[in-house]
């Protein structure tokens, strides 16, 4: 205890060498503790991209890319879904709801999503979010379309704006542009800061509309395409969709339903569940987390090896007072375990300041965080992980401790009582 | 309880041997011996072993070969840590500079010895450590320094600060290496008087190492280190 206190107020005495010490552990640890923070904020974040969602279906093929297509809108389906297997299925006993994905065209590098009504009140995601509008609303007529907050800031379009679709997916003006066909702005989606920002969102009429009259994927004639004005929402008769997104009635209906998709005949489905197709993506791109983990550790490192550089340069002026606490009756022993209070205090403080630390910031920039990044940074107690840092850090401290403290000890044996300065 | 001894000797070395480095002997005494309650003055120039002796005798140098009995007991059986033991309860340690730990203040440099070693607390007779340090303090007319940073203190004042620390709990052997030689003759002359008032009013053995060999008429008895040291 008397040696506790003793280490405490010689560190309190070199006030600024211990601050900075302290400093530049606590910096290592929020940085260590801060990574390990986002990264449960990432995979927490990715896994509630979709949420609510028990089944994603689309035609048979991989599984990550129909996760890919449908809910990244990256790639492209191989195959579509008669609209009449969906109803099958959208009406199915066990199932809640359904929404309806139509893929396939795009404008100026967004993805176009045909759907329904459900999409902007059934949708949700990080766990119960909504779909919710900045501007306007839900497009009401085959020809409006409403945008996400990243297409809407991007192209720099408003309410009203009329805009072209292309077919197909190319960025930039694409070659086959259904202009004849534009679409009115009736809605700008309140950003989610997930792949839903990133795309236009049309009635499933309206993706049928624009392919009205084409054949074999090829534009009708000029002069031969029915007029615009001609086209009402009731006439279209949808034919295909790409995926539907499904919410079952219960869990095990879920899986009950997946088998019966799967199995379905004759037309070849498949149904993932999110939450497990997502987890298997995470995983491969998972080893850049590991890579930053990595990268704190040296950091840490770092910071540790500063400390044992301050310690180990204050020795020597502090010889004296070791041979002063030795004529007292303090023994090379007592020597030693005063200069690891010393580093291992100044482990624990940096350790609590550095949690603070990253506690505080993360707290603080939550909402932006969230908002600019799509990244919910959970403020919750550390993982096991987390505390297995702090604890290595502490360890570590004294540790780092015994070095300058064998080196004292050394110096109190062959010094005896004689001070050289 | 104090280490009561029938003989009256306090210290004493027989065919010591000590040496920091192989073949490179600094002190071979055939015997010193040192009675109880007495005033010993060792003189030497510098580096004939002076600072090395105390270490010894105090237990924080082993010897090489030979016996240094303090208070009936042999030092050089002890294991390491009775042995700083035995320093913290028995013996009051003065250096001729620098005394102090830098970040303690003077109340709190004053009682370390009290705190380091139990037995040397219960010496205090019950009095709190605080009214023990007091009481000493004001002797050595330190008693309004109490909570000064004793960096502020002047030279004098700091080794009277280590006097009351090495006086504290009255322990049977005061050892001062050279505690004078950083003040001028009339502080030193005050400085010995209050150290030989509490040295006999704590009936304490008092080592007094200098080169300075005018403090020699005030003590009982005046050795040469190089007279005994067969190694010199
Ligand atoms: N820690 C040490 N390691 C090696 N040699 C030492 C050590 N301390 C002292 N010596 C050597 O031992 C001899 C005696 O040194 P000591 O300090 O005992 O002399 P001293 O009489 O106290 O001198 P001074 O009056 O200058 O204090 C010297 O030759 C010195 O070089
Ligand atoms: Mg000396």
């Amino acid at each position: 205890m008397l040696l506790l206190s003793l280490a405490y107020q010689s560190l309190r005495h070199r006030k600024l060498t211990s601050a900075l010490t302290v400093f530049s552990i606590a910096l290592s640890v929020a940085l260590l503790v801060g990574v390990e923070l986002v990264r449960m904020g990432a995979r927490e974040s990715f896994s509630h991209t979709i949420s609510q969602t028990d089944l994603i279906v689309g035609a048979r093929g991989g599984s990550l890319q129909l996760l890919l297509y449908a809910v990244f809108r990256m790639g492209s389906a191989t195959n579509n879904i008669t609209y009449e297997s969906y109803r099958q299925f959208a009406e199915h006993p066990a199932v809640e709801w359904t929404i309806p994905y139509s893929l396939g065209d795009s404008h100026r590098g967004f993805r176009v999503v045909g759907t329904t009504g459900d999409f902007y009140t059934r949708y949700r995601f990080r766990r119960d979010r909504r779909i919710e509008f900045t501007a306007g609303h839900a497009p009401e007529n085959v020809f409006q379309v409403a945008i996400g907050s990243d297409v809407a800031a991007a192209l720099g379009y408003r309410l009203g704006d009329a805009v072209t679709l292309t077919h197909g997916v190319s960025s930039g003006r694409g070659i086959l542009d259904h202009e004849d066909r534009p679409f009115k702005i009736c809605g700008i989606l309140q950003r989610t800061a997930t792949p839903v920002d990133r795309s236009l969102y049309v009635p499933l009429e309206g993706m049928e509309a624009m392919h009205l009259d084409w054949g074999d994927g090829a534009p009708p004639l000029p002069g031969e395409a029915t007029p615009a004005s001609k086209i009402h929402k009731e006439d279209m008769k949808i034919k295909q969709i790409t995926a539907f997104l499904l919410r079952a009635k219960s869990r095990i209906d879920t899986l009950r339903l997946q088998r019966e998709i799967n199995t379905n005949e004759p037309e070849a489905l498949m149904a993932v569940i999110p939450g497990v197709a997502l987890g298997e993506l995470w995983r491969t791109i998972g080893y850049a987390e590991d890579a930053l983990a990595v990268v704190t550790v040296f950091v840490l490192v770092v910071g540790l090896l500063g400390m044992l550089v301050s310690l180990y340069t204050s020795l020597n002026e502090r010889r004296r007072e070791m041979a002063i606490l030795r004529a007292i009756g303090a023994g090379p022993r007592n020597i030693v375990f005063l200069l690891v209070a010393e580093s291992g205090l100044l482990a624990l403080a940096g350790t609590v300041l550095g949690v603070a630390l990253v506690y505080g910031l993360t707290w603080l920039s939550q909402p932006a965080v969230e908002h600019h990044f799509g990244l919910f940074l959970p403020v919750v107690a550390p993982t096991p992980t987390g505390w297995a840092y702090m604890s290595a850090v502490v360890v570590a401290g004294l540790l780092i401790g015994f070095v300058p403290a064998v080196k004292a000890y050394r110096n109190a044996l062959a010094d005896g009582l004689g001070i050289r300065l | 309880m104090r280490v009561t001894n029938t003989t009256g000797t306090a210290m004493q070395l027989d065919v010591v041997r000590f040496a920091y480095r192989k073949g490179r002997e600094v002190l071979r005494i055939p015997n010193l011996t040192i009675s109880a309650g007495e005033r010993l003055f060792i003189f030497g120039p510098s580096g004939s072993g002076k600072t090395t002796l105390l270490g010894l005798l105090a237990g924080v140098l082993r010897a090489g070969s030979g016996a240094v009995t303090v208070l009936g007991r042999d030092l050089t059986a002890m294991k390491p840590a009775e042995r700083d033991a035995f320093r913290g309860a028995h013996i009051g340690y003065i250096f001729q500079l620098f005394n102090l730990i830098p970040y303690l203040d003077v109340l709190d440099n004053i009682v370390l010895p009290c705190r380091l070693s139990a037995e040397r607390r219960r010496r205090l007779n019950g009095a709190s450590l605080e009214a023990a340090a007091r009481r000493v303090a004001e002797h050595l007319g330190i008693g309004a320094l109490m909570r000064e940073n004793v960096a502020r203190l002047s030279v004098g004042q700091q080794q009277r600060v280590a006097a009351a620390r090495s006086l504290i709990g009255t322990p049977e052997i005061v050892i001062a290496d050279e505690p004078t030689s950083s003040l001028d003759h009339d502080h030193r002359e005050k400085f010995i008087e209050l150290l030989f008032s509490e040295c006999r009013e704590a009936g304490s053995t008092l080592i007094f190492v200098s080169h300075d060999r005018t403090l020699m008429p005030l003590f009982d008895r005046c050795v040469s280190l190089p007279d005994i040291n067969e190694a010199a």
